[in-house]
């Protein structure tokens, strides 16, 4: 195959070329972006919280009568909600991860760094000190949310302690810590069995770790599971239950826990919002990156196809006018696979003229959305795989055209216009 | 002469349907997806009290202690603390000024079989419905007397007050709100602004209107629960959070009717400052006290969703891509037409006439491209209407952005033929005119 007359040819269409080559340039740098931002937010969307998501179903209470005994009100309904059929667990928590409702305490792995920190007023920057979410429930949460122990126990019903109201955490004996924080905390030694001092709070050891457990809100990636439980037993009287049950019994105990709790009690507010399954309240968390990935993956391919038609309709052009140009090289002995290639080579050519400039659009857009925060560094297979599509696409856009050029027969260059 | 060039381009259109099709397509687009971003910011950054926003503004004031690290949750300094905002209120260095903060509170409506129910209001001092312009469909907001009485008076809005007592006229009634009775003293018409720029930044901004209004100081003496973000800083001896004075709270606004008053204003917060440091209350630079407008307020909020800024950059990428794939179909469209240019200028006709009838027939395109582009926004905005977020019930295209998008799309695609336009009347007639 020749690329001389191919490059004469496309010089003589010098504008049109070039604009052909700024447009697929664009699109790759665009695509390149869009696609990783895809899969970025699907990464975000699909994190694990580490709970048996869908078998979990919330009802949120909020008593009105300030004075009731809390703990009592809790005991009495978690019983009448247990003996729901399909409940299989049920528990009260104060809040869930991706439930928005975060209580969060600094937590040190010894009491010099907790004092140091202190001082600084800072947690996040001391070494040994980190900002946690703690996650406080009523005996039986781990087993309810399904939560994995990787070492050590969950909690025995005697380390349980009733807190007072007004979103406070107890002094408690014993803390459940999730992986990711055992390794910032003690760096690779066990931490089982080791104390972490929280305010002016007595030592609490640490008796088991769990695999993994999401904050009720994200932060960045490396911290989004410093997380806590402890054996407190919420004292306020906004609660939310959350039942275990078969998947598809959701709704039917969502329902019977909503009707039970009002006969206990009609007197107390169910929003009739936070009655949830789990999938929902990770549906209404994502909601916004949801609609983003849809956005994203319709402009993408919106992009796509403008340029498949940019191309095709530039081609179909180039063939008109060239017609008799290819009966002519057909009558002298050009076969049908020659005129093909060569429609499929010019294509190849103009793609990868845009494809350069393009992957270096790309690393200069990831720089811009870097700096926004929207995206990390985009890595290079991105810019590879943004290339690949687009030489794919270039190919079957000018497909089309390229067929009806090597249909031309030679008869054409005896023909005068 | 435009019939005429008007009459070629429609046959010029005819001649070529596909590619005439594809070019009103990608114009289309591209239109479509940038007008529906460009209303939906629009709508994000609107005014929210047309008319009176010009007049009212923020004050900031910077009590936090030198060595206070700002975490990942909302600015402390943007809300007051309570010896602050009682010092701004009783300075009445303003034309009218008023303190206030959110509030939700449990309403047992009383009638037989209803539910006890939450509502979302507003604890203000005295000039609260003057300064926004707050309008009254019965009675009247309270006196500074009834301020200073810790006064237990309401004012509901039209919607609850037909709740409550199923008519809108409920002045004079008692009401029971939370564990306290009030007396309701007026009824709110029909108020809304969007966003809601005089809440906390951890409310809900574009979510429903106040439903009761109720006097802060009275609040603050019943204790009532604050919706919103109490920030401390430090501990000192208040009786409460409320009062304390490293605690941050409040929000505050003021209405300065000129120049002179904006300047004079903020040298007395400056000023205050000053003071407040002598006194050894606040650490930082008296110069670090600020005055925000209302719109500058809305922006230093950042109410927009970082999302809504990507979704627009994004849609205008698009709007480019195609605009560039439009000027190479017009270009190979009028280069072939090279021979019929070159007939009509060795028949007299000038560059200029062939410059303008090329670009009718761009603008024609740019037209439809338009009409089609402007059913693709509504769609589009119909989409963003679906979305559960807080503002999207608010999307919707009024006349200035209806007239923007065809004016965009005519802009658009004339741009887009003058390179075409301009290539082609450069053809030199004699050359083309040997090869017919």
């Amino acid at each position: 195959m020749q690329l001389q007359p191919i490059l004469a040819s496309l010089r003589h269409h010098r504008l049109t070329a070039l604009l052909l080559t700024l447009q697929v340039s664009l699109t790759c740098a665009v695509v390149c972006n869009v696609v990783f931002m895809i899969a970025h937010r699907v990464d975000q969307v699909t994190l694990a919280t580490g709970l048996v998501e869908d078998e979990l179903s919330m009802v949120q209470v909020i008593g009105i009568d300030k004075h009731e005994n809390s703990q009592v009100r809790h005991a009495t309904d978690l019983i009448a909600l247990r003996a729901i059929p399909g409940v299989t667990a049920a528990a009260g928590v104060d809040s869930l991860p991706l439930g928005l409702d975060e209580s969060s305490y600094g937590m040190c792995a010894s009491l010099e760094a907790l004092n140091k920190a202190t001082a600084d007023r800072s947690m996040q920057r001391s070494s040994g000190c980190v900002q946690a979410s703690i996650y406080s429930g009523t005996p039986s949460e781990l087993a309810t949310l399904g939560l994995k122990l990787v070492d050590g126990r969950d909690f025995v019903p005697g380390e349980f302690v009733p807190a007072q109201p007004g979103w406070v955490v107890a002094n408690v004996p014993s803390v459940l810590v999730s992986r990711s924080l055992a390794e910032r905390l003690y760096h690779g030694r066990s931490a089982l069995g080791q104390s972490v001092y929280m305010e002016a709070r007595p030592a609490m050891r640490i008796v088991g770790i769990v695999d993994t457990l999401l904050r009720p809100r994200l932060r960045a990636p490396a911290v989004n599971q410093y997380s806590v439980m402890v054996p407190s037993m919420p004292g306020d009287n906004e609660i939310t239950y959350v039942l275990r049950s078969a998947a598809q019994d959701r709704q039917k105990v969502l329902k019977a826990a909503v009707e039970t709790l009002t006969r206990i009690d009609p007197d107390r507010l169910i929003p009739p919002k936070m009655s949830r399954t789990f999938a929902q309240v990770r549906a209404q968390y994502f909601q916004r990156d949801r609609t983003m990935i849809g956005l994203l993956v319709a402009s993408g391919l919106g992009l796509l196809f403008v340029t498949a038609l940019g191309i095709t309709g530039l081609a179909n052009f180039w063939v008109q006018q060239r017609t008799r140009q290819i009966g002519i090289r057909r009558a002298i002995g050009a076969t049908r696979g020659d005129i093909l290639r060569y429609f499929q080579m010019e294509n190849f050519l103009i793609v990868s003229g845009g494809i350069v400039p393009g992957i270096m659009l790309a690393l200069a857009l990831n720089v811009l959305l870097m700096q926004n925060d929207e995206l990390p560094r985009l890595p290079s297979y991105y810019l590879a795989l943004g290339a690949l599509i687009l030489w794919t696409l270039g190919q079957l856009a000018v497909l089309g055209p390229a067929l009806r050029a090597a249909a031309v027969p030679p008869v054409v260059a005896t023909r005068s216009v | 002469m435009f019939g005429y060039y008007l009459d070629l381009a429609t046959r010029s259109v005819r001649r070529s349907k596909i590619l005439t099709a594809l070019m009103v397509l990608a114009i289309g687009l591209g239109i479509g997806a940038s007008m529906t971003m460009l209303t939906v910011l629009h709508v994000l950054s609107g005014d929210p009290l047309p008319g009176r926003s010009e007049q009212l503004f923020c004050p900031h004031l910077d009590p936090l202690p030198l060595n206070y690290q700002q975490g990942d949750g909302p600015d402390p300094a943007d809300n007051l603390t309570w010896p602050d905002a009682m010092a701004l209120l009783r300075a009445r260095r303003g034309e009218r000024q008023a303190a206030m903060a959110g509030g939700q509170l449990l309403v047992r409506s009383g009638q037989q079989g209803a539910r006890p129910f939450n509502v979302d209001g507003r604890y203000a001092t005295t000039d609260f419905f003057a300064l926004f312009g707050v309008p009254f469909e019965y009675g009247t907001g309270w006196s500074s007397a009834d301020d200073i009485a810790r006064a237990h008076v309401v004012v509901l809005s039209d919607t609850l007050s037909r709740k409550l007592f199923g008519s809108a006229n409920s002045v004079g009634r008692t009401v029971r709100l939370g564990d306290n009775d009030y007396r309701v003293i007026g009824v709110t018409g029909e108020w809304q602004p969007e966003p809601v720029f005089y809440a906390d930044a951890s409310a809900s901004r574009y979510s429903d209107a106040d439903q009761f209004f109720l006097p802060l100081f009275t609040a603050v003496d019943l204790k009532l629960d604050v919706n919103g973000n109490f920030s401390a800083w430090g501990v000192d001896q208040a009786e409460s959070r409320e009062v304390s004075s490293t605690t941050s709270w409040l929000q505050f606004w003021v209405q300065l009717r000129n120049a002179n008053e904006v300047s004079a204003y903020r040298q007395f917060l400056v000023d205050y400052s000053a003071q407040q440091k002598s006194l050894g209350r606040f650490q930082r630079p008296a110069t670090n006290a600020k005055l925000y407008g209302l719109m500058q307020w809305l922006g230093h909020q950042n109410l927009v969703p970082n999302d809504v800024h990507l979704q627009l950059w994004l849609a205008l990428a698009f709007l480019l891509v195609c605009m560039v794939n439009i000027v190479a179909l017009l270009l190979a469209k009028f280069l072939r037409r090279s021979g019929e240019i070159s007939v009509r200028r060795a028949l007299g006709a000038k560059r200029r006439d062939i410059f303008l009838q090329l670009g009718i027939e761009s603008a024609l395109i740019g037209l439809a491209g338009g009409l089609l582009g402007l059913l693709i926004a509504q769609l589009g905005l119909w989409e963003v209407r679906q979305r559960p977020d807080d503002y999207a019930h608010l999307v919707q295209m009024d006349v200035p952005m209806l007239l923007g998008t065809f004016a965009l799309a005519i802009a658009a695609s004339v741009m887009a033929g003058l390179l075409p336009a301009w290539r082609a009347c450069r053809v030199v007639p004699a050359l083309q005119l040997k090869t017919l």
